[in-house]
């Protein structure tokens, strides 16, 4: 069998990959989708704590208590004040996808304020939920 | 696959900065890519310094007057200077877009040029578009007919023509499809914005008969289905047409035709 292990490789094979998400401009509309996915993979997280919470409810009052008083210490609270942000982030950026599959909203300036709009209706609406949560604690 | 760093053969290094212009007063710098094939190393980021009183007001200019001047190594492809050929679709301060329709004083600062995103690159600014070629081929962009051919051209009414507006005018520069993350990631399988475009294109063509074969062909979970509307597209096209829009309209002929 002939040596093909001297040969150099063809140029082809010697390419290299041109830069890709090291040098495009970070945009809003990338980035909101980029926030979706990660959004989405926290609120899998976020479903492990609260399915942890019911869990400990359902077992005793030692487990639960350890389980809300964690949940209720400063750490927690700002994790789940993470949660609830994903939470409202993820829904939005649905509610955008919805409009956009309905062929909706694709043009300038529209997916512009649609992208924009996940940004802040996440935030307000996680803002708001934690104002009247606890006005009514 | 979603690989977010470059193989160890693509990593970029620091490459050699040439000499300043003698006596220019308004110069610019520029940042260009450089790999070349015969010489064993990896790529590098060459600085260069272009007399923009010497030259005229487009990236392509200040490139050619680099390749003129400075040089005559640094390899791109350039054909009509009037963003009707595609061919010096390149990145260009972050985004893809046409050297010779990009205004350089629209960019601020240095100005970066490197090839198209995630393409294997033959030397320099020159990407390998062979796959996306292929891409184009396989959904077989011409007009499909089974009714014999009329005596003289195949009719379509105003408005039916109406319909190709915004779609006719794409000339393949490939500046959408390589802005796509899901082309970046799946660009094996996903055909990406362009050839979706066009494939669009025939689908809503009145004179075409196999549109039912067309969307057959797309069915498919990465060919069509791997657009997730990111939008970069439709921001980076040089003609100001919109890849996701069409894309969307032919995943709403898919559901239309199951209802």
């Amino acid at each position: 069998m002939a040596d093909t292990t001297s040969r150099p490789a063809p140029p082809e094979a010697r390419r290299p990959l041109s830069p890709h998400l090291q040098i495009y401009k970070p945009m809003l509309t990338m980035m909101m989708s980029i926030t979706h996915r990660i959004t989405g993979v926290g609120l899998y997280l976020g479903t492990l704590l609260l399915a942890w919470w019911l869990i400990a409810a359902a077992t005793d009052a030692k487990a639960f208590g350890f389980a809300n008083d964690v949940l209720t210490s400063f750490l927690g609270r700002i994790i789940l004040f993470g949660f609830t942000w994903a939470l409202f982030t993820h829904m939005m950026g649905g509610l955008r996808h919805f409009i956009w599959d309905a062929g909706r909203g694709m043009d300038h300036p529209e997916r512009e304020y649609l992208a924009q709009a996940t940004l802040i209706g996440g935030i307000v609406l996680t803002v708001l939920v934690w104002i009247v949560g606890y006005m009514v604690r | 696959m979603v690989e977010l760093a470059l193989p160890k053969n693509s990593t970029i290094t620091n490459g050699r900065t040439w000499p300043k212009p003698v006596n220019a007063t308004n110069i610019r710098e520029f940042r260009i890519y450089r790999w070349n094939p015969d010489d064993g190393q990896n790529p590098r980021v060459d600085t260069y310094f272009v007399d923009c009183g010497d030259c005229g007001p487009m990236v392509l200019d200040a490139i050619l007057w680099i390749k003129n001047k400075v040089d005559p190594t640094l390899t791109f492809r350039r054909s009509c200077r009037e963003g009707i050929c595609g061919s010096c679709a390149m990145n260009i301060d972050g985004t893809n877009t046409l050297a010779c329709t990009k205004d350089m004083s629209g960019i601020g600062g240095t100005v970066s040029i490197y090839p198209l995103p995630h393409m294997p690159v033959v030397k320099d600014l020159v990407p390998d578009l062979t796959r996306f070629y292929a891409q184009h081929a396989s959904i077989e962009p011409w007009l499909k007919t089974v009714t014999p051919a009329p005596e003289r051209e195949w009719p379509q009414s105003h408005e039916d023509r109406q319909k190709l507006d915004g779609l006719y005018e794409c000339i393949l520069c490939a500046c959408c499809s390589t802005s796509c993350p899901s082309y970046w990631w799946n660009g094996d399988r996903y055909l990406g914005p362009a050839v979706l475009l066009q494939a669009y294109r025939w689908l809503i063509d009145s004179r075409d008969e196999a549109t039912g074969e067309r969307l057959d062909n797309l069915e498919d979970p990465f060919r069509l289905y791997r657009c997730h509307t990111i939008m970069n597209c439709a921001k980076a096209c040089p003609k100001g047409l919109n890849p996701a829009k069409a894309i969307a309209q032919i995943k709403t002929m898919m559901l239309e035709r199951q209802v």
